[in-house]
């Protein structure tokens, strides 16, 4: 791949990741891991590592404009925040020794029928 | 109890968040579905409760040397800019909208991503194959 080729792709790639973290409150890195494996031909750990450096800011910025426009719910940000922090330490260590292929089949089974619920209601 | 409930569902989505499977795409539906959080409180709660989980599992990743510096910045920049522009279109789109647009987003990535879980497999098992003989 050209030198060219390579900086345009990142920005595309950066472009979808930030809309779709802005608008729809995260998510943005569930689409960075796939394109940063595939295209720039990434190491599948280190993608996953990669995306959420590049998310992080992004959830610092969106959260601020959120936040300026008045959207925003400290006290229940709190109860599951404290929640996300302890159980983000505990998935940490499970990457390391769960196989994830029937869990990741669970996962995307549960956000469709999330999804349909939604669209349903 | 309410409480406990709240605490239990960050637990659930930060799992899956730290083991890097999107957490964060769970836990509003969660906070939509069960609780009737607002869409746009959902999406607000999501994006503040994954900075600290962000920061330490990205410490832990940067001393196991995980993360590739190469395309970084190139990715961070363009990205901050459509963050801040999609970030304020929230703040002038129905929540009705907004959460049918969600409702969409989590099929189309819910369908793609089995798809692609199912040609991960595939290979593997191929692979497995082609060494055995």
């Amino acid at each position: 791949m050209s030198k060219k080729k390579e900086t345009i792709l990142y920005i595309i790639i950066g472009l979808v990741a930030g809309f779709v973290n802005g608008i729809w409150g995260g998510g943005g890195g569930i689409f960075v891991v796939p394109l940063l494996v595939y295209l720039m031909k990434y190491e599948e750990r280190k993608a996953h590592a990669t995306a959420i450096v590049i998310i992080l800011p992004l959830c610092i910025v969106s959260a601020i404009t959120y936040i300026l426009q008045g959207i925003y719910n400290f006290p229940l940000t709190i109860k599951v925040g404290l929640g996300v922090v302890g159980g983000g330490i505990v998935g940490a260590f499970l990457l390391k020794k769960l196989s994830n292929t029937v869990l990741s089949y669970i996962f995307y089974t549960v956000m469709v029928a999330a999804g349909l619920r939604i669209l349903l209601m | 109890m309410k409480t406990f409930l709240f605490i239990l569902a960050g637990i659930i989505s930060g799992i899956l968040g730290g083991m890097g499977m999107g957490g964060g795409t769970l836990l509003i539906p969660m906070l939509t579905i069960f609780f009737t959080v607002p869409q746009n409180i959902a999406q607000s709660i999501n994006l503040v409760a994954f900075i600290p989980m962000s920061i330490v599992v990205t410490i832990i990743n940067i001393k196991g040397k995980m993360i590739e510096k190469k395309g970084l910045l190139k990715m961070i920049i363009p990205a901050i800019f459509t963050a801040v522009l999609a970030s304020l279109a929230v703040g002038r789109t129905k929540n009705a909208v907004l959460q049918k647009s969600y409702g969409v987003f989590l099929i189309v990535t819910g369908v793609f991503f089995i798809a692609l879980t199912t040609i991960k497999l595939v290979k593997k098992r191929k692979a497995e194959k082609e060494n055995e003989k």
